[in-house]
């Protein structure tokens, strides 16, 4: 039976979720709402859809694009698909009260209208459990430094494309310790011409060289967090 | 002295006109595929594997490729093989002239940029290139936040001109052109 003839209401879950990973690695945006209102249908609470059908299948996708087997193109098609599935989701999170492991303000700085891994990024981080707040693109560090004072998020994520625009990352960086709260925030850069060695170079407290190690990053950040608050936490008497 | 210019494929033209109209014949060019200009992150690996093979028969060599989104990577390199390239940080700014080119600034954010290489090459590069023949919803989430095209142009040549125009109307972006001329290729190459 071809691919096309497979009628998504008939797979028993595991099958249906082995399918939705295939739909998402295609990029079928059809297919995966489909497939993500079927195991609504069920009763699979919408936690458990985007954590175990969607994030999963994206995370088999960040894996080969970093392998370099899907190229953005691809990649692109899959987070579109993943992006219907999230439409579905996200007023039913909101309702169902799903887990959050912590906030992140994201933002492409200043002078930079690049925003394609820095919305793949944010769309994985919320598909983990992040609050995500999404400043667009060419963000002045007075916006950052903004959006810091309102959210009070524990990560901070800044993307540049171009080489010409990622020395500003140092720009905010600055401002962050002029202001004092440098420590009480996660940094994270990414972007296509930067590396671990510009990372450390403009302050920041890691590198992220794809989504998938985003996701990964800001998770054993916070987890590392949440051990330090324990330590520090006064013991029972 | 025997000196060879390692270029990106996309100047391939350019520099020939460089090195004809100034005479240069202690010049010989090698290209590297322009199709690198998508692969930024595997322009040094190409470029040190050049070097290796061309430096045993040149006394010198020269680089025509800028950072081309490198993010310092390529110069990393150069340092360590003591080799120039041109200024700037794409070939956009060479064209124009760097200092010209920095001085546009944020007014340039929202521009997508092409030379008469892209022009001419624009779909196996740019729509064949990012995947928007296949699939053309995907040309909004590359070009979404760009809002007009500008042609840099090398060279008069009314055929490039309607590509470049029609290249802004397939991206749904407004269109200007700037007439540049080889800019500081030019004046880099000459003074090899």
């Amino acid at each position: 039976m071809s691919d096309a003839e497979i009628n998504l209401a008939e797979l028993s879950d595991e099958d249906l979720v082995a399918q939705m990973h295939d739909d998402l690695y295609d990029g079928l945006k059809e297919e995966v709402t489909e497939g993500v209102n079927i195991l609504l249908g069920r009763g699979w609470t919408p936690y458990n859809v985007l954590t175990i059908a969607l994030v999963e299948g994206m995370r088999i996708v960040g894996v080969d694009f970093r392998d370099g087997i899907l190229f953005v193109p691809e990649v692109l098609l899959s987070a579109n698909a993943m992006k219907a599935g999230m439409f579905i989701l996200r007023p039913l999170l909101a309702e169902t009260g799903a887990p959050k492991i912590g906030k992140m303000v994201v933002g492409t700085v200043k002078g930079d209208i690049h925003d394609i891994g820095k919305n793949l990024v944010g769309m994985m981080l919320e598909g983990a459990g992040f609050e995500v707040i999404d400043l667009g693109v060419n963000t002045s560090v007075e916006r950052f430094l903004a959006a810091i004072d309102e959210h009070k998020p524990e990560i901070l994520g800044m993307s540049a494309l171009l080489t010409t625009t990622m020395p500003y990352m140092k720009v905010v960086i600055q401002a962050l310790k002029d202001k004092g709260i440098r420590d009480e925030l996660v940094v994270l850069v990414g972007g296509a011409p930067l590396n671990e060695e510009f990372a450390m170079s403009v302050g920041a407290d890691a590198y992220c060289r794809d989504a998938a190690v985003a996701v990964e990053t800001a998770q054993i950040f916070m987890k590392r967090r949440s051990n330090q608050a324990g330590l520090a936490a006064p013991k029972p008497a | 002295m025997n000196t060879l210019i390692l270029a990106c494929g996309a100047l391939a033209r350019e520099i020939g006109a460089v090195i004809a109209a100034n005479r240069l014949d202690h010049l010989t060019l090698h290209c590297l595929p322009a199709s690198l200009h998508n692969r930024p992150e595997r322009i040094p690996a190409a470029v040190r594997e050049a070097l290796a093979k061309f430096r045993p028969s040149h006394d010198r060599i020269f680089l025509a490729y800028a950072d081309c989104g490198t993010g310092g990577a390529l110069d990393r390199l150069l340092e360590e093989e003591a080799i120039e390239r041109l200024p700037g940080a794409h070939c956009y700014a060479f064209f124009t002239g760097v200092e010209e080119f920095e001085a546009h600034g944020d007014a340039d954010m929202r521009s997508f940029f092409l030379t008469d290489f892209l022009a001419r090459q624009f779909d196996t590069l740019v729509i064949e290139g990012l995947g928007i023949d296949r699939h053309p919803e995907l040309r909004d989430m590359y070009f979404g936040n760009y809002e007009r095209v500008v042609y840099l142009a090398q060279t008069q040549d009314p055929n490039l001109d309607a590509a470049a125009e029609a290249a802004a109307a397939r991206l749904g972006l407004a269109y200007a052109r700037r007439q540049t001329g080889y800019g500081d290729l030019a004046t880099h190459i000459a003074a090899l």
